[in-house]
């Protein structure tokens, strides 16, 4: 039962929209992402140290973590969340140290699929295309250090994945 | 983290195809190698606008020029612009690897709260 994620990078427009289904209740989902406990536990590529400066996912509320390479390179991640609704809507801004003044705005929904299950639907709006193919290109590549082969590998042995560390 | 030959070409590429005149001659190749007096008849622009146009669009890789002695169309190089969508299946990627992250995260909450009974519908 794997819940496929859909992302669509439409042409001409600098968006990039993703959706994903997950097995578990829209309360746990939300608070996975508003607690910072459990974000550095997935919000970090795997093999980059995740250290959250601080993570306050409220209205008006604002973060700042780090990413740090095996190389021992630090990439700094920050913004605001400009609406946060409990369970429902979060929008927030995101700039990558790597791409400083160049902040995408990303929304986020929470959907309520019933029967103990969520939709997550997420809708990034960079400043340009330039931007977006390019930030998002370069922020992939930092957080895939670790290799493309040794990502697609991982995935391939995902489907029986166990909790990576269970603290 | 050293900047590799390949991010270098990708910027050059992203660079390339920032200018919506070369997006277009990027569009005209897709369908078939042409000359730059071919390029150059559907756009108000100069034959020499056109070539500094592809000089740039060589550089980046995206196109190459054949030595067809004096015609030397431009053709279209798909396989870098196939590298330039690879970011998306990389985005693919990470996203799909950061969502079953969550997954494990949820699954070791919902353990520890307790074994949550869900519907038995």
């Amino acid at each position: 039962m794997t819940n496929a994620l859909q992302v669509s990078v439409p042409e001409g427009v600098p968006f990039i929209n993703f959706s994903r289904e997950l097995d578990f209740p829209v309360a746990a989902v939300f608070q996975a992402h508003r607690d910072p406990e459990l974000i550095v536990q997935w919000l970090g590529p795997r093999g980059l140290k995740m250290e959250i400066d601080h993570y306050d996912f409220t209205t008006g509320g604002s973060y700042k973590y780090t990413h740090t390479g095996p190389d021992g390179v630090p990439y700094d991640f920050s913004g605001i969340f400009h609406t946060v609704r409990e369970n429902e809507f979060a929008i927030q801004t995101f700039e990558f140290s790597g791409y400083p003044d160049v902040v995408s705005i990303e929304s986020q929904t929470f959907e309520d699929l019933g029967d103990g299950r969520t939709r997550l639907t997420a809708h990034a709006v960079y400043p340009s295309m330039e931007a977006r193919d390019g930030m998002a290109a370069s922020g992939m590549e930092e957080g895939l250090s670790e290799g493309y082969d040794r990502l697609e590998e991982l995935l391939g042995t995902l489907s029986e994945k166990t909790p990576q560390e269970a603290s | 983290m050293n900047e590799t030959r390949d991010d270098v070409l990708l910027d050059k590429a992203f660079l390339a195809l920032a200018d919506p005149a070369r997006r277009r001659i990027i569009a005209r190749l897709s369908r078939g190698p042409a000359t730059v007096n071919e390029l150059a008849e559907p756009f108000a622009i100069s034959k020499q606008a056109v070539s500094k146009h592809i000089q740039v669009l060589e550089q980046a890789q995206l196109v190459t020029r054949t030595r067809d002695a004096q015609r030397r169309p431009v053709h279209l190089n798909p396989a870098r612009l196939e590298a330039l969508t690879a970011w998306i299946d990389r985005y693919r990627l990470v996203r799909e690897e950061q969502f079953r992250s969550l997954d494990a995260v949820l699954s070791q909450q919902a353990a520890r709260s307790g074994p949550q009974a869900k519907d038995p519908s």
